[in-house]
């Protein structure tokens, strides 16, 4: 039975709605509240209707579908079960909404270590029943925050972006082809010899320093050194005015990185010397 | 009775009735009948939909800035989804195999570039795509750094990210080997030499990497069976969990 349909108490309703919102509570959670309290109401002002009336001593409002069986359910099992119209009866049927609420004391009947029969004349059909244990609840206290729909507002931004990149990118390869050399000659070293440019970086510190400290050395310390840095950096501000330290490494590093590069890239000709673009020509190739 | 025919329009409804395509598209989508722009059938449109669902349905608002992300985490994603597909296309006509003074490989990129419908097109966007993609990560690490989204609780996801930037280059460096030409071979004996250079297992790195001594017809097998199968699988996994945890810590990071 859907929730709009369960009758309710319109004066309960009215009242307990007032109270709360009295007491300051958010509007939204008054309702609730208020709605819970005017099915309670009505419940015990119609049990002539099948619904499991709570006894005194029910922690909270049972809901429970008119046709199940489960007058009989003790109301006051503070496991939280939501029984459909056809579930089979077995099974306690009172659901506690405000059970999270309350004690989060659970009782089931022992085990036995049977499995339980089907009754006899039960429909073929069975629903299965959600039980979730007040304690496995997390309750996760965030702020709602400014929030907007991924669709239509982030897919669109990302799909534009995508466009512009596919876009792009097939002009250029519709004009600009891609190298293709002679056949690979492994007698016949071409000069210069030089590496993808992502590695001209590398290449280049080759000729200052030893090819182990060029080559293994520095090439580990920097990765390394890069999964290290939230864990030696731990300093929780993200605003720039509070890392300039952070900022100024990490820069100075990067921009080291780009000009080795490019100068592996642009400033390296025959024999690996250095040239001016500009002059002697470029020795760079993709 | 004049029989009118029917309209587009018409048409359109009829098929978006029909039970098969209400099986394809889930309630909600914005391909089924009746998709109201409301805020629950946008956040329909994202839940019900298996390529979007990587999203959650609502995002920070600040997150669509463009001049936080620039977008770079997703056109890296792009740009590799766009390389798979390519390469793909290119794998119908090329075959990893190489001897001296004649290759199959080499001659098949030739093929590739002259005979094949779209070749040339596809295999340079193959090319400009991965040195793009190179780009696009290496910026992408660092608009993280300078947002200081590595900061808790991110730090494991930009290790995870690290270790992308590494297949990244991986990938790309495997793939310069494939046409076998003289910028391939040469590229390749550069950068691998320094492996040679590793304390205590010199010699057993380079076979590693190359197969033999030196670049030769199974360091092509090598590099191939690399760039095509295994670093695209390691890669994916961790790109799997590079999403997963974005959403686990709550999203793109920020505001500053
Ligand atoms: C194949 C390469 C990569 C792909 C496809 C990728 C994809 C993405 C995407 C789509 C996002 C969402 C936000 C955005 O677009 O900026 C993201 C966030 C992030 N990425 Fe990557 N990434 C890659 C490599 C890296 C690298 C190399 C690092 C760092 C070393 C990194 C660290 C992070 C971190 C920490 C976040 C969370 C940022 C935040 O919450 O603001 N990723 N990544």
């Amino acid at each position: 039975m859907a929730r709009d349909d369960t009758p309710l108490d319109q004066e309960t309703f009215d009242r307990t709605l007032e109270a709360e919102l009295a007491k300051g509570t958010d509007r939204r959670v008054a309702e609730g509240r208020a709605r819970s309290a005017a099915v309670r109401a009505y419940r015990v002002a119609h049990p002539e209707e099948g619904h499991a009336a709570p006894g005194a001593a029910a922690p909270a409002a049972a809901m429970v579908s008119s046709v199940a069986p489960a007058a009989a359910a003790p109301a006051a099992a503070p496991a939280a079960a939501m029984a459909s119209s056809v579930a089979p009866a077995a099974v306690a049927a009172a659901a506690p909404l405000a059970a999270i609420a309350t004690a989060p004391v659970r009782e089931a009947p022992a085990p036995t270590g049977n499995v339980p029969e089907a009754k006899k004349g039960a429909p073929e059909k069975h629903r299965l029943l959600a039980l979730v244990p007040p304690e496995g609840i997390q309750r996760v206290e965030r702020e709602q925050g400014d929030r907007v729909n991924v669709w239509p507002h982030l897919l669109l931004e990302e799909f534009i972006a995508m466009f512009i990149v596919l876009v792009g990118l097939v002009i250029f390869s519709a004009f600009i082809n891609a190298p293709l050399r002679e056949l690979a000659n492994p007698n016949l070293t071409p000069n210069p010899s030089k590496a993808p440019w992502y590695f001209l970086g590398l290449q280049e510190l080759l000729r200052y320093f030893h090819p182990m400290i060029a080559g293994i050395t520095i090439p580990t310390f920097i990765l390394v050194g890069l999964a290290a840095v939230p864990y030696v950096d731990r300093n929780p501000s993200v605003r720039p005015g509070d890392r300039k330290i952070a900022i100024t490494l990490f820069t100075i590093l990067f921009m080291f990185g780009a000009t080795l590069t490019i100068a592996g890239s642009f400033f390296r000709g025959p024999g690996y010397n250095w040239v001016w673009p500009w002059a002697q020509g470029v020795f760079f190739e993709l | 009775m004049r029989l009118k025919p029917p309209s587009l329009s018409e048409i359109g409804d009829k098929v978006r009735e029909t039970e098969v395509w209400k099986s394809i598209f889930r309630p909600g989508s914005i391909f089924r009948k009746g998709y109201k722009d409301t805020s629950r059938d946008r956040a329909l449109a994202t839940m019900n939909n298996v390529l979007y669902h990587l999203h959650p349905v609502k995002v920070k608002r600040h997150g669509l800035k463009l001049t936080y992300t620039f977008c770079l985490g997703g056109l890296s994603f792009f740009l590799f989804i766009l390389l798979t597909v390519t390469g793909i296309f290119l794998m119908f006509f090329y075959r990893q195999s190489a001897a001296l003074g004649s290759s199959q490989a080499y001659s098949d990129m030739q093929n590739i570039r002259t005979t094949v419908f779209f070749g040339d097109l596809v295999r340079n966007l193959h090319r400009w795509g991965a040195h793009l993609m190179v780009l696009s990560v290496t910026l992408h690490m660092a608009r993280v750094f300078y947002t200081g989204a590595y900061k808790p609780p991110r730090e494991f996801n930009w290790v995870v990210g690290v270790i992308l930037l590494f297949l990244t280059l991986g990938l790309s460096f495997t793939g310069y080997l494939l046409p076998w030409d003289q910028l391939a071979i040469w590229a390749v004996t550069v950068g691998t030499s320094l492996a040679g250079y590793s304390p205590f297992i010199a010699k057993q790195a380079n076979f590693l990497l190359l197969g033999g001594a030196v670049v030769g017809p199974e360091t092509l097998l090598r590099w191939y069976v690399l760039h095509v199968l295994f670093l695209p699988f390691i890669l994916v996994i961790f790109l799997a969990v590079h999403f997963w945890r974005i959403r686990k810590d709550g999203g793109v990071s920020g505001p500053l």
